[in-house]
């Protein structure tokens, strides 16, 4: 900090100009090795498997964040719909892991018939497994890949990432933006997930894909110790996205991102394509999304058409600005916290509160305490609890002429403080 | 003569209020010119169909030499041909340093791609305090853009349409809010703009246009009412009677 | 105690009924008693498939006693002595039967009921026996009448059609006789004696909309699937199929040649399997290797091998089936007179004709009901959203606020019209303090900034959603309309609208004049009007702007809790139901562009008539209408961005 008085800046290393990255990633570290050796895969059974798989997945509600903060936080996309994004990621490792399972079960099963299986007989029996229960029989188009383990890892990335650019094409090239674009967004995955809902859709409805735990070939190793493997993944996932994340913003292309929050059309006279930015990063964030989702379902074992539901996105939302969006520990630190507080609270853990006469029962008000403290937030906080760092960094802001700036409106406030 | 920007015949209206209406101008590849004209005059809307803002219902706006149609084509591109523009408020990015500022400016590959892998060189650097120098934001280049005065903003943002090397300023009410010394400064930053490339200034205020001493268009009710040297124009029955007649 | 005294009523009863025996004066010779006797066998034995010949007999006998057997005999009312074998009807008073004679009505006096055997047909004899009465029936009185028409609609016979013509010509009552010629006409349509009559009858109901003559004409077009090497000639040949199209798939006509001994039997992969499996000697079959048959074309040969044999049957493989199918035309023949089925086919495709149209005026009611839902759902958004450009996400909670106090007021004021007519103004009252309070709290603090106001709201919206669940739990409750709203507005046999959606309709109408009339004949709506466009010039000619967005803000809301009571006699009442129009709402108002009440209606009418028309295409499932319409609008504001009626230029920019 003493650099920026001393005077202009010049090239320095990420791990400089983002010091964050360093401190996030030794966290991250200290976090997973502590998990690693408090578990009972690979340590000393302190804490139970599920709270393992909880605390991965928390790791990938995370990542979904930094995600939805490079959108929203630094570019002002407010995506109502990113959770459509985690989704498709989860459906597509889902449909291969699914599949793969119930081809291991039924050519076991059909071998064990004295003639060994024919592809046909193969096929038409998984198919029935799997999709008996929406009274199919055959195929639907969307699972022609699903055998195949390197193609559904390229649909993690493609799926959401094309639903990505071609959506926020469509939206962008109109110049939709503010409030209707979040409509917008959010209009996405109510489609995408009544789509979803329907028997005929291909994905099972609303049964979803479930018994993603299990991992194909790994029949014999204990959840405890493929738990532990998924924590890492997910942290070295977070990890990595934070780098890139971190990467991006902080150069030219984060000066560029943050002016098109603050002032798109002065940017866009500055002869940026500001649409191809938005686009760029709404992929890019979709994609983070994406990968996040295959890494979370098979830690929570089933996916259906309620995770795409809009109410999950806006608790995508209010994660972030809790943590306080804008700067990406933020996003990690509200996601991990609200996630964490809310399945405390919503598990039944929490200690039941006697007001009067009435009993306050957490799993039944938290909802309540949470819509309530994410408008306490929004008015009192904006920052988050990310604002409580540059309390402590006790970090000189700009003087905005008394007024407080939202990342929406950097330079709008010039005009309503004249005015 | 060839000229850099050829606007003819442009009109615009909103819900049947024409806001330009026939209006033709042209500048010529190095010149400062001043655009003055009352309230509603359509000095805003020219620089809006000049910039690629607003479309015009008819008319046509050719570019360069040979010269192409600027229409329809959008903000960015009309920027990246070489059309540099000051809003009249002063819209710097206020979150963000003086010398981030300049460097988004900085004449670049814009896509979003070369931006990424952009690493700024010494020369980029160079060009940067250069600049600082010129808007006489040397020392506050770490700063962040927020926390200047109202003036440096002004100048921060010529500084960043000089960043963009455009062949065409458009500038709106450069010297608005400025104190005398501010103006002198800036009027200066102007002229020697000027002397090589078109410098388009729209201003109201009398003596800051005299100061420029450069041709005047005078707009009326979006067209163009007179055109010449101030005292010439000053003395125009016409202007008078726009500007003090109602 | 009670045992003995049951023994002593019987034996008194026994005293009695032997001193009060009287003498048999039945006429055995009657001509109904005769006709009862001839038949006596069948209707002893009281069984469905046999005692047709005793019914048809008693109906064509033109005795008048006919009547009252069927009628005494469907009633169960039928006995027969035991010892003469002579039918009687009469009815039972514990041990004892009253028995009269059929042929003039006459006592014959009190019997022992033991003596006598009842005769009690089966519901499947009452019927034939309902169906022979009808002809009695239709020149009885007017309800007897009735039933008799009743009866034939339900269940029409051959020998209604005669009944119907003999009794027609002596009707009076214009209503009757219509409703029987037109009975007449259908039963013609399917028994009419020459198929001149009945393609006359036929033709005659050009253009009927009726269920019935659908129902009618319908059978008469019904196929057989043939099929032959060469191709068919013929005027009952109703169509060529082709073998693979969804009429007729490979497998089906290949197993429709097989049934009709055309081709060799095809076997199923599972079957050829078993035989396979049931072949295994030695580790192979037929001298192939098991290990080597992970192939449906190695089981193929395996198979044939086998066959080779004589170990199984001979079967038809793929190639086979394909050559055997190119050899076959298949076609569908009329079962019944080819003349009558076209005659039908054609009326009945004019009357589709004529049906489709009514049905895309029904769907037009449908699409405008849908219209004026959403409109009511919206108008307060139009007024939240549209005029002060104040993004409300708990809009939808609003609605349900509106809808709960309904339910509340229902649950205290029990008479429906009373409790609704208490319920519109209180839940305005309800929802504009939710709102004035709201805008007070929250709101105000966050104009000009769109997306927090936007995230603020949600918080509310998700904390309001969760505390209803918690007041009144996660199933649905009724708000119930008043009796005179029930029941449809019947335009004919395709085209309805129920009440409710009428009222529904009305109410959308009065809330947007209501709408107009606030915003442009009041002082509120001048001064609303003044803040939204310029709120400085407004405040400083007297008007205080926070005040106006207060009450504007309420007035919204408001009206936001009266749509919900609306929607709530419509749909059900759930904690959820705000969010399931929230996201239409906002459609409504983008579509129809924003800060115009015409355009929220325009936008209303848009969505409302897609969705309606997209559900048509696809009726079978709601879901992908709603995923289509969404996709659509996405898609509509890619072209107007800012909606149907659109303001341009600066205002649009403010």
């Amino acid at each position: 900090m003493a650099e920026l008085t001393a005077g202009p800046a010049r090239r320095r290393p990420l791990v400089v100009r983002y010091p964050s990255v360093l401190i996030f990633l030794t966290c991250l570290g200290l976090f997973t090795l502590g998990a690693t050796i408090l578990s009972e895969g690979f340590g000393i059974g302190v804490i139970s498997t599920s709270f393992v798989k909880t605390l991965g997945k928390t790791l990938c509600l995370c990542l979904v964040a930094l995600g939805m903060d490079l959108v929203w936080g630094y570019c002002g996309i407010l995506s109502l719909g990113h959770m459509a994004f985690f989704g498709l990621g989860g459906y597509a490792i889902g449909m291969w892991l699914m599949y793969e399972r119930t081809r291991l079960i039924v050519v076991d099963s059909l071998a064990a018939g004295g003639l060994p299986a024919t592809p046909e007989e193969i096929s038409s029996g998984i198919a029935a497994q799997i999709f008996g229960v929406v009274g199919a029989s055959e195929f639907p188009p969307v699972w022609a890949v699903a055998h195949s383990l390197p193609l559904q890892l390229a649909a993690v990335v493609l799926a959401p990432g094309l639903l990505a650019l071609v959506f926020g094409w469509l939206a962008f090239r109109s110049r939709v933006t503010g409030v209707y674009l979040s409509i917008l967004t959010q209009a996405m995955t109510l489609a995408l997930s009544l789509y979803l809902f329907q028997n005929d859709s291909g994905l099972r409805g609303n049964n979803g894909l479930s018994g993603l735990q299990n991992l194909p070939g790994l029949e014999n190793t204990s959840q405890a110790i493929v738990s532990i493997w998924f924590l890492w993944g997910s942290a070295l996932a977070l990890g990595l996205g934070y780098v890139l994340a971190a990467w991006m913003v902080s150069g030219k292309f984060g000066s560029v991102l943050r002016g098109i929050r603050d002032d798109e059309a002065r940017v866009r006279f500055l002869g940026y394509p500001v649409e191809a930015f938005k686009l760029f990063v709404f992929t890019v964030s979709a994609v983070l999304a994406g990968i996040a989702g295959a890494i979370y379902y098979p830690q929570a074992g089933i996916i259906n058409p309620a995770e795409l539901a809009p109410i999950a996105s806006i608790y995508l939302a209010v994660w972030v600005a809790i943590g306080g969006r804008g700067r990406l520990y933020g996003a990690v630190i509200g996601a991990a916290f609200v996630s964490l507080l809310s399945s405390w609270f919503t598990g039944g853990q929490a200690p039941d509160l006697n007001i009067l006469e009435y009993r306050i029962q957490w799993v039944d008000w938290w909802t309540v305490l949470l819509g309530l403290s994410f408008v306490a937030v929004t008015l009192f906080a904006p920052k988050g609890i990310g604002g409580l760092f540059d309390l402590l960094a006790a970090r000189r802001n700009p003087n905005r002429h008394g007024q407080d700036l939202g990342p929406d409106h950097g330079s709008l406030r010039e005009k309503e403080a004249d005015a | 003569m060839s000229q850099l920007l050829e606007v003819s015949g442009v009109s615009v209206s909103f819900d049947g209020f024409k806001a330009l209406n026939n209006l033709s101008f042209s500048i010529g590849k190095a010149e400062l010119r001043a655009v003055i004209g009352p309230n509603g005059a359509g000095k805003t809307t020219f620089m809006d169909v000049v910039t690629g803002k607003t479309r015009p219902d008819e008319g046509s706006v050719l570019w360069g030499e040979p010269p192409v149609s600027l229409l329809g084509k959008s903000e960015s591109k009309i920027a990246t041909a070489g059309v540099g523009r000051k809003f009249q408020r002063p819209t710097v990015f206020e979150d963000q340093s003086v010398q981030d500022n300049l460097i988004m400016a900085l004449k670049k590959a814009r896509s979003p791609l070369s931006v990424l892998l952009f690493k700024p060189e010494a020369s980029d650097f160079a060009r940067v305090d250069e600049l600082a120098d010129v808007i006489g934001l040397g020392p506050v280049l770490s700063m962040k853009s927020g926390e200047l005065s109202h003036g440096q903003k002004q100048w921060l943002e010529i500084g960043m349409l000089l960043a963009q090397e455009p062949k065409l300023l458009l500038v709106d009410e450069p010297a608005a809010g400025m104190t005398l010394a501010e103006r002198k400064k800036t009027t200066q930053i102007l002229r020697d703009a000027a002397k090589s490339r078109a410098v388009v200034v729209v201003e109201h205020d009398m003596d800051f246009v005299r100061r420029l001493d450069c041709r005047v268009t005078v707009l009326h009710e979006g067209s163009v009412l007179a055109e010449g040297y101030i005292d010439h124009v000053t003395q125009n029955q016409q202007v008078i009677e726009v500007y003090l007649g109602r | 105690m009670s045992k003995l005294r049951w023994y002593f009523v019987c034996i008194t009863t026994v005293l009695l009924s032997v001193f009060t025996l009287p003498v048999m004066a039945q006429n055995a010779d009657a001509p109904i008693q005769q006709l009862l006797q001839n038949h006596r066998e069948i209707i002893a034995k009281s069984s469905r498939k046999t005692i047709a010949p005793a019914i048809d007999a008693l109906a064509a006998s033109g005795l008048a006693q006919a009547q009252t057997v069927l009628t005494r005999w469907q009633a169960k009312e039928m006995w027969r002595n035991k010892e003469t074998g002579l039918f009687v009807y009469g009815e039972k008073a514990g041990k004892e039967l009253a028995a009269f004679d059929f042929a003039d009505g006459a006592d014959l006096g009190t019997f022992l009921a033991r003596d006598f055997k009842q005769l009690k047909p089966n519901s499947g004899i009452r019927g034939m026996i309902g169906a022979a009465l009808v002809q009695f029936q239709l020149s009885g009185s007017f309800t007897d009448k009735m039933q008799a028409l009743d009866a034939i609609e339900r269940d029409a016979e051959a020998s209604h059609l005669a009944a119907l013509t003999k009794v027609l010509a002596d009707e009076t009552d214009a209503a009757v006789r219509q409703r029987m010629e037109r009975l007449q006409g259908l039963l013609t349509i399917r028994f009419g004696e020459t198929e001149e009559d009945r393609i006359v009858a036929i033709q005659s109901f050009e253009g009927d909309l009726g269920v019935d003559v659908r129902a009618a004409l319908n059978p008469l077009l019904v196929v057989t699937v043939e099929a032959a090497t060469a191709p068919p000639e013929g005027e009952d040949i109703a169509r060529i199929l082709t073998v693979g199209s969804e009429d007729l798939p490979r497998e089906a006509a290949y197993d429709h040649l097989v049934a009709a001994g055309l081709a060799t039997p095809r076997i199923s992969r599972d079957d050829k399997r078993n035989a396979l499996l049931a072949n295994i000697s030695d580790g192979s079959v037929a001298g192939v290797e098991v290990a080597t048959l992970d192939s449906e074309a190695a089981r193929d040969l395996a198979y044939a091998a086998l066959a080779d044999q004589g170990l199984v049957d001979r079967v038809a493989t793929d190639s086979e089936v394909d050559a055997t199918l190119a050899g076959f035309t298949f076609y569908e023949r009329y079962t019944g007179s080819p003349a009558v089925a076209v005659a039908a086919a054609a009326v009945l495709s004019g009357i589709e004709n004529k049906v489709a149209i009514n049905q895309a005026f029904d769907l037009g009611l449908d699409a405008l009901s849908l219209a004026s839902i959403y409109f009511l759902a919206a108008i307060g958004l139009a007024i939240t959203f549209g005029v002060m450009r104040v993004i409300n996400m708990a809009h939808g909670e609003f609605i349900m606020m509106g809808a709960y106090t309904g339910y509340v007021v229902q649950q205290i004021i029990t008479d429906y019209t009373l409790s609704i007519i208490v319920a519109l103004p209180l839940a305005f009252v309800v929802t504009f303090g939710a709102g004035v309070a709201m805008e007070r709290l929250v709101i105000r603090h966050l104009y000009h900034r769109p997306l927090e106001t936007l995230l603020a709201t949600f918080g509310i919206s998700i904390a309001l959603q969760q505390i209803a669940k918690n007041i009144f739990g996660t199933q649905a409750r009724p708000l119930t309309s008043p009796g005179w709203l029930d029941g449809s507005l019947v335009f004919n046999d395709i085209v309805s609208i129920s009440y409710i959606r009428i009222a529904i309709f009305v109410m959308a109408l009065m809330f947007l004049a209501l709408f107009l009339f606030v915003m442009n004949r009041t002082r509120l709506g001048l001064e609303v009007r003044a803040v939204t466009q310029n709120p400085r010039m407004a405040a400083s000619m007297g008007i205080n702007p926070d005040k106006i967005n207060m009450l504007t803000f309420g007035f919204g809301s408001g009206i936001a809790g009266i749509a919900g009571v609306a929607i709530g006699l419509y749909a059900k009442v759930t904690s959820e139901m705000g969010a399931d129009y929230i996201v239409q709402s906002f459609m409504t108002v983008v579509v129809g562009g924003v800060g115009s009440i015409w355009g929220t209606l325009l936008g209303a009418t848009v969505v409302g008539s897609l969705q309606k028309a997209i559900e048509w295409l696809n009726p079978s499932n709601t879901l992908a209408a709603q995923t289509y319409m969404i996709l659509f609008i996405i898609l509509f504001i890619q072209f107007r961005p800012r909606g149907i009626i659109a303001l341009k230029g600066r205002a649009a920019e403010a």
